[in-house]
């Protein structure tokens, strides 16, 4: 079942974030924001497969959502009609497919070279079953002694939460810079969407 | 069939950051370019996740919940940038901005 989901999942996170890029049919920019929510969604399926139910709920708020809205407010604003109809240029397409695909060789066989020695030795890879082993025992060990074992779920926002804000060792001084990053974002495009900046 | 291991979801990861930059390669519109920008950034996420799940520790975890936030506030002002640059210039079109070229 975890197979067929992450199949399913895979091919349509790749297929529609080539609609994205090079689609054939349209050079609308509305197509391409509809095809990239599609794979942000996509996206927020694989987290699942992952356990990180919490990223995918943030991921489909938060970038299929929100980002995208703007996206598309954005693109309906500017009303770019008359410049959808520009053609690429056949060099440089040709150009920048063959580097990509070049690229992404590199990647994958130095991806192999790492990973499929692995699993065909089997010694190092540790196994689906000692993983989720692992993980138990680890939220075992971060919660505390009275709760029970069942409200703690992998990759729930129980455990993310504990981790982001352990005292510890945890990550509350770059929570609070990323609030203030947020607040300048917000004074910055104020300021930079005002008809006169004097 | 396989189970799905690390290095299929690394796959998935590298094909979907190839696409992206495809398309800032290839495209000459900027608000594609800025989704393939997004494209890119998310590919990231999902190879964070995946090495958090196969090395039991959450901190990859962390780290996408991160880049998500600086991801918004990015967009945020970028767009507000092409919306600005718009008013200025009544373009999209990234080869009609070189005014900077030589």
């Amino acid at each position: 079942m975890e197979t067929i989901l992450f199949n399913i999942f895979a091919l349509l996170a790749v297929l529609s974030a080539l609609l994205v890029v090079v689609n054939p049919l349209s050079r609308n920019p509305v197509t391409s924001a509809m095809f990239l929510v599609t794979t942000m969604i996509s996206i927020s399926g694989l987290f699942v497969l992952l356990n990180a139910y919490f990223l995918a709920a943030v991921q489909i708020l938060v970038y299929a959502g929100a980002v995208m809205v703007l996206f598309l407010f954005v693109i309906m604003l500017l009303d770019v009609e008359e410049t959808a109809r520009r053609k690429l240029r056949l060099v440089s397409l040709t150009m920048g497919f063959l580097s990509v695909a070049a690229l992404f060789g590199v990647y994958k066989s130095s991806l192999e070279a790492t990973y499929v020695k692995d699993v065909d030795s089997s010694q190092d890879i540790a196994t689906a079953d000692e993983i989720d082993g692992f993980w138990s025992e680890y939220y075992a060990a971060a919660t505390s002694v009275g709760e029970s074992e069942s409200l703690v779920t992998v990759g729930s926002t129980q455990a993310l939460g504990k981790e982001l804000f352990s005292s510890v060792n945890g990550f509350i001084l770059p929570f609070e810079i990323v609030s203030i990053l947020l607040l300048v974002a917000m004074i910055g495009v104020i300021l930079l969407s005002k008809k006169d900046t004097k | 069939m396989i189970e799905p291991t690390l290095s299929h979801y690394l796959l998935i990861s590298g094909a979907l950051f190839s696409i992206g930059l495809l398309g800032v390669i290839v495209r000459r519109n900027i608000l594609i370019i800025y989704m393939s920008l997004e494209l890119m950034l998310n590919a990231a996420n999902v190879a964070l996740v995946a090495m958090s799940r196969f090395n039991g520790n959450l901190d990859g975890q962390v780290m996408v919940f991160f880049i998500i936030t600086v991801a918004a506030a990015e967009v945020s002002v970028g767009l507000a940038l092409i919306v600005a640059l718009y008013r200025k210039r009544q373009t999209t079109e990234v080869g009609d901005l070189a005014s900077m070229k030589l």
